[in-house]
């Protein structure tokens, strides 16, 4: 595939590829209900060629039952998946280019590494077998392939995951949670793997609930709140939706706070450790500075704090989730 | 192009590396060594004896596989069968792996067919494997004689070990049907020990209804009788009527219960692991 080969993780290539064909995963309405319990309830996305995309949601959120839908493990209740154009469901064809796992990746325990992927590759065919060196390589276990996987930890496990999906040559990557459980080292070593898949060209949806993970190599993210996507978007977008939080200290608080209640630009009006926060652009925040001059709440500091996507993930999933406002997915493709 | 035939290979290639594997063969090979032996022991302690088919054991070798099939039908052979069927599915479950291989290239379907014949070639395996080593050591003991068929008739040694092995393929009529069931239950319940024990449960009860006062009438077309089917082989001329009849009937316990198997394992959330 050459979609995605000039894409990187730090721009989307949706525009460059809006016209390329079937996007890499398309979602719509998806829902799956276990009796009472709604497990994902009316999930919509899109996954464009050369996406990183973070599939982002706190545990029990969905994200797993999600993607396993999307690999055509689980039969959605109502909805559908397309993964380039193709329905998962109706035929494993629909996973040519596709590879990746969901929650921790399983292999046969009583055998070694490098037969559970001749294994793997023989079941893909089309040269994967060619592939098992230059895969084992990429994760560096080239030199622990002789061992039983029985005998692996989490984390050499999660790479022989990667490995098994590489030798499908995937055009589009799933990885659940791939970082999770391993040590500093090994998820630093992991986020610096997908970077370098992406940069490679690959489509990548990684769901997490590691915030500084996505940050680090996603794009776009969705956020998924009790079964449903409460943000769709770039994460640039998202915070830029949410604006710059300023905190702001005077020698008249009780002032300023009226002041700012009434100032244009200025929202989100807060307190946080003695400080009076609120969000605004620059402009507002500059002409507040001046407002509060004026009318002699002098300013002892006022200073920006970066919004992190993790504060914003905890306002989506915290609380009412109504705060910042967030884009509908559609809008934001 | 990755097949039926690719997953059968790599499903033979796993039951390799399974001690579960061994312990069946293992059980197919001992069982008719020990019983060679426990024969060696009685001649020496207690000729006398009323061993049931002594008779037929101290003329030839070759009543020795005919008498462990007959014994086998019990509980043994389909032990052994649902070891390896009980456990060929359940075994995806316990260690995660259904997911695994249901996300590349081969359809349900094909990772189903291959599992099953690599079931069935396991099964085929244990009852020739217990059938040679019987042969063998029943013949090193009372020798590689001819055999008295049950009809009275003495039947050469060479025509007597032909029989034996065309026995023990009807022998495989009821096995397939336990395959079956140990499938079924593999499928269904997701866990390897369930399924062994529920496929020999399923066998020991359908032996029961058996010698149930007033159910008589049923025995022709339980599973525990085809297990008997073979003994047509050694009646003359040859009677094909409990042969015929245990390919049918094991048709209707195994057809239904691969079937149920085959829609449960291609139509089911993989939910686990």
């Amino acid at each position: 595939m050459t979609d995605g080969a000039d894409s990187s993780v730090d721009g989307p290539a949706a525009a460059v590829n809006a016209n390329a064909g079937p996007p890499p995963i398309e979602v719509r309405g998806l829902v799956k209900r276990y009796g009472e319990l709604t497990a994902v309830g009316g999930v919509d996305l899109t996954v464009q060629t050369g996406d990183v995309y973070g599939y982002l949601g706190p545990n029990g959120a969905g994200k797993t039952t999600s993607l396993r839908m999307m690999l055509g493990l689980i039969r959605p209740t109502e909805g559908r998946v397309r993964l380039f154009g193709r329905d998962p469901m109706a035929s494993v064809q629909a996973l040519q280019g596709v590879a990746g796992f969901v929650e921790a990746p399983t292999f046969y325990p009583y055998l070694n590494a490098r037969k559970n992927l001749e294994m793997l590759a023989a079941y893909d065919g089309d040269g994967a077998r060619e592939r098992i060196d230059q895969a084992l390589d990429t994760v560096e276990l080239t030199g622990r392939q002789r061992d039983k996987v029985g005998g692996y930890s989490h984390g050499m496990r999660q790479r022989l995951g990667i490995a098994a999906a590489l030798l499908r040559d995937p055009k589009l990557l799933l990885l659940d949670e791939p970082a999770t459980g391993l040590d500093p080292a090994g998820m630093r070593d992991m986020r610096l793997l997908i970077r370098r898949l992406a940069e490679q060209g690959m489509t990548v949806l990684l769901s997490s609930h590691l915030l500084n993970e996505v940050e680090d190599v996603c794009n776009r993210v969705a956020i998924v709140r009790q079964g449903k996507i409460v943000y769709e978007g770039e994460i640039a977008a998202l915070k830029r939706g949410a604006g710059t939080r300023y905190w702001l200290q005077t020698t008249d608080d009780e002032r300023a706070r009226a002041i700012c209640q009434v100032q244009p630009g200025v929202e989100n009006l807060g307190e946080s450790h003695g400080r009076i926060t609120f969000t605004a652009d620059e402009a507002a925040a500059a002409a507040l500075s001046q407002a509060l001059v004026e009318s002699g709440a002098l300013i002892r500091a006022m200073a920006p704090e970066t919004v992190t996507l993790e504060d914003l993930f905890f306002e989506l999933t915290e609380g009412d989730g109504s705060a910042p406002a967030p884009v509908p997915a559609e809008a934001a493709l | 192009m990755p097949g039926v035939g690719t997953v059968y290979r790599w499903e033979l290639f796993k039951l390799r590396h399974q001690k579960r594997t061994y312990i069946g063969l293992g059980g197919a090979i001992i069982v008719p060594i020990l019983f060679v032996l426990a024969i060696h022991l009685r001649h020496h302690h207690d000729r006398g004896g009323g061993f049931a088919f002594s008779d037929y054991l101290d003329r030839s070798g070759l009543a020795v596989p005919l008498v462990i099939l007959l014994f086998g039908a019990v509980w043994m052979f389909p032990l052994i069968t649902a070891l390896v069927a009980g456990d060929i599915v359940a075994s995806e479950d316990h260690n995660g792996t259904l997911k695994t291989i249901f996300t590349r290239s081969l359809e349900r379907w094909q990772i189903f067919a291959g599992k099953a014949l690599a079931a069935s070639t396991y099964a085929v395996t244990a009852i020739f494997l217990c059938g040679t080593v019987a042969v063998i050591a029943g013949s090193i003991q009372s020798g590689f004689n001819s055999l008295q068929s049950l009809s009275g008739t003495i039947v050469s040694a060479p025509k007597a070990l032909e029989l034996v092995y065309v026995s023990l393929l009807v022998y495989l009529i009821p096995i397939a049907a336990i395959v079956c069931i140990g499938l079924l239950l593999s499928s269904v319940t997701h866990n390897s020990a369930a399924a062994v024990v529920g496929t020999l449960m399923v066998s020991l009860l359908i032996q029961l209804i058996g010698i149930l006062p007033g159910l008589g009438s049923l025995q022709p077309y339980l599973l525990s009788t085809q297990f008997n089917a073979w003994q047509g082989l050694l009646r003359t001329p040859t009677d094909w009527e409990p042969i015929v009849r245990a390919a049918w009937v094991c048709a209707l316990y195994g057809i239904p219960a691969i079937g149920a198997a085959f829609l449960v394992f291609i139509r089911r959330d993989v939910a686990g692991g």
